[in-house]
């Protein structure tokens, strides 16, 4: 099947061109970095998670949001979805191989990332993190590829793969729980300490892999002749308003939390994301504008969509920029916010702003190109044998 | 070290040497002042705390659990005292050197009395508090969440004397347990550390780039029958004192048992080994 990726229009090779671009810049910055240090990054021993992790910790989020579709389809026999089901497990194997390479980018000592295995260690969440990261990946492989076989030679898919189907629904929560679990046990890091902090990881993971998915799906109506269906497209909207929401109220209850209680801890990192915090003469406050953008983002998407459905208005650029809007506003919190935030006020209550060097962002964009690329191609085929068999 | 074999030695009065690779222990522990109490005493106290777990909400003791307090009175209006024992653990620890916070290495360094002590009101403190620095190190916790979250094992608690000890070779850069450390006592090397050792010592291994490291008690030194670096630097004042707090009449456990001392966020249940008294 994977000979339907080398054929195509001079777009599709521009583009894959464009992002080729990215990966070997990424990959330079990647070896710099190899060769002399993480000291590179912006990362110190103050903020000692950075961009990398953060980006990672979002991504785990997009190949959870795959759950929205699997889970109607499969479990609500929601035949709307039957066309993008796919696009869905796709999705989720290019954001976990991003991931997979963000924590290659990560750890200082690359070549003994075997260890984790070598030498397992249960009591560690990043050991089971690893498991089900693995794990999903693994899944999602198979279902894909069996399913899309079974598809292209027209026949029903075999009987033994829905059993990996249903174990990738639990398996898809769990990603996002276990990734939640790595922040929220931590004593001493008074803003992850919440326990609240996975079922908003889960919430915006819902809003934000389906929306990815809405715009993918909006592109390739244009480029590739592919309409996922009115309905499938409203349904996602629909889908991704509550997650958005959810999330929102979320946040809420953390600022509610913090300011009601008064304890300090709990409000330092939300002061310092949205008003700046001032230490010792200095107001440390550079990521206010991206968390008030986040916001709005957010808002502004969620009303252009409740505006859409009242007014039973149509249309795809405003669906698109709707979806665009809110993952933002998502990557916004959960892949700066989050991971920056919990770090900025260190256990010894010193502040430390984060600024990420070019060389890391770099790498960063590097891999996001990488997995621009990945999904192309994967959808590229899953669609040519979509398009093969309809056109039968 | 199994055990029976543990309980059988502390039955005889002998806890001191359960630390047989640290013969440290064993030295300060049987140092003459302590060796006049009453080594009959020394069992039955062990065994008492045996007897009776529950008596102060507090676990029996087992094994050796080292420990180290600093007697910050000792300390205050000297700050070149606390910058000689910093010193003597940066030479023998080859630990480099950066200028910049970013890249800083420390094993061992000074803080204010609020940064130390983040649980601890600063208000209307006195003025010996606000003018002085303090000694922070790792705390070789008891329940240590650096060794709870490492997915190689690569930081562990050394069951024969309760270290937390860090394997270089194993470690595979992640920094998760920095983000466990709810003391900012750990380090990373984000460039080769070789670069920047100023004195180089040949008898400790040097790291490599890409791990972390943090102070490891002088494990290494107290197996040569030596005392912790930071200690011996300014032994004089007797503001450092070191040896098993599990064992009621070391000298570290005699001053416990006299003083009251303060731990570094004790809320967070880490169980620190190291005290101060303030
Ligand atoms: S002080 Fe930090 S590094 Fe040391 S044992 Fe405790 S948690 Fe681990
Ligand atoms: S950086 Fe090394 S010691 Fe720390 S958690 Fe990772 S593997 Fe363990
Ligand atoms: S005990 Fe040893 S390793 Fe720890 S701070 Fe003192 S000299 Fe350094």
């Amino acid at each position: 099947m994977i000979e339907k990726a080398l054929k195509g229009n001079s777009a599709y090779w521009m583009w894959l061109a464009f992002l080729s671009a990215f990966i070997a810049v990424g990959a330079i910055c990647y070896l710099r970095q190899f060769f002399i240090g993480m000291g590179l990054t912006g990362m110190g021993r103050d903020l000692s998670w950075g961009l990398y992790i953060s980006q990672f910790t979002f991504l785990v989020g997009v190949a959870a949001g795959g759950l929205m579709l699997v889970l109607p389809y499969y479990i609500h026999n929601y035949k709307v979805f039957g066309r993008i089901t796919i696009l869905g497990e796709f999705l989720a194997i290019a954001a976990l191989i991003m991931c997979l390479m963000f924590i290659m980018a990560d750890i200082g000592q690359p070549l003994r990332g075997l260890n984790m295995i070598l030498h397992p260690t249960p009591n560690s969440m990043l050991f089971w993190d690893m498991v089900v990261l693995l794990g999903y990946l693994s899944l999602n492989l198979i279902c894909g590829w069996v399913i899309l076989t079974a598809e292209k030679k027209q026949v029903k898919p075999p009987k033994w793969v829905y059993i990996f189907v249903y174990i990738s629904i639990p398996f898809a929560v769990s990603i996002h729980t276990v990734t939640a679990m790595l922040y929220c046990g931590l004593p001493g890091r008074h803003f992850w300490l919440s326990a609240i902090t996975a079922p908003r990881f889960l919430a915006s993971a819902f809003a934000a892999g389906p929306a990815l998915i809405v715009i993918f799906c909006l592109i390739m109506k244009r480029v590739a002749n592919f309409d996922a269906g009115k309905e499938a497209i409203n349904k996602l909207t629909t889908i991704i308003m509550y997650a958005a929401l959810i999330n929102a109220f979320f946040v809420c209850l953390e600022f509610f939390v913090g300011w009601y209680s008064n304890i300090p801890g709990h409000k330092h990192a939300l002061e310092y994301l949205f008003f700046g915090l001032e230490h010792g003469g200095h107001v440390y406050n550079n990521l206010v504008p991206f968390m008030w953008t986040s916001v709005f983002l957010c808002f502004g998407g969620l009303l252009l969509f409740g505006y859409m459905k009242i007014a039973k208005i149509d249309n795809d650029l405003l669906v698109g920029l709707g979806c665009l809007a809110i993952f933002i506003a998502l990557w916004l919190d959960k892949g700066l916010g989050f991971v920056f935030g919990g770090l900025a006020v260190n256990p010894l209550n010193e502040v430390t702003e984060y600024y990420p060097t070019a060389n890391e962002i770099g790498i960063t964009l590097g891999i996001w190109a990488f997995g621009f690329a990945l999904v192309t191609i994967l959808y590229k085929v899953a669609i040519k044998v979509e398009q093969e068999v309809e056109g039968h | 070290m199994d055990n029976q074999r543990r309980k059988f030695l502390k039955m005889a009065g002998a806890t001191a040497l359960a630390g047989i690779s640290a013969p440290a222990v064993v030295k300060l522990t049987a140092s003459p002042a302590l060796a006049s109490s009453a080594p009959a005493g020394h069992g039955a106290a062990t065994q008492d705390s045996h007897a009776q777990p529950a008596a102060h909400g507090e676990e029996a003791p087992k094994g050796v659990r080292l420990g180290l307090l600093i007697d910050m009175r000792k300390l205050y209006g000297k700050p070149e005292l606390m910058d000689k024992a910093i010193a003597a653990c940066n030479k023998v620890h080859n630990i480099p050197h950066y200028d910049d916070r970013k890249n800083e290495i420390k094993w061992i360094w000074k803080t204010p009395f609020e940064n130390a002590f983040v649980d601890q009101s600063v208000y209307h403190s006195s003025k010996e508090t606000k003018e002085n620095d303090f000694l922070v190190l790792c705390n070789h916790c008891d329940e240590p969440p650096c060794v709870r979250v490492c997915p190689t094992k690569a930081t562990f608690r050394d069951e024969k004397n309760g270290i937390v000890a860090m394997d270089y070779h194993r470690c595979i850069g992640c920094r998760f347990c920095m983000m466990g450390c709810p003391y900012g006592a750990r380090s990373f090397n984000w460039f080769d550390p070789r670069d920047n050792i100023k004195e180089y010592n040949p008898k400790f291994p040097t790291r490599m780039r890409g791990v972390v490291e943090k102070c490891n008690f002088c494990g290494e030194r107290l197996a040569e029958g030596l005392e912790p670096a930071c200690l011996e630097a300014i032994k004089e004042t007797g503001a450092i004192v070191f040896g098993d707090i599990n064992d009621p009449n070391s000298e570290i456990s005699q001053v416990l048992a006299k003083e009251h001392t303060i731990q570094r966020n004790s809320s967070l249940g880490t169980k620190p080994s190291v005290f101060y008294i303030v």
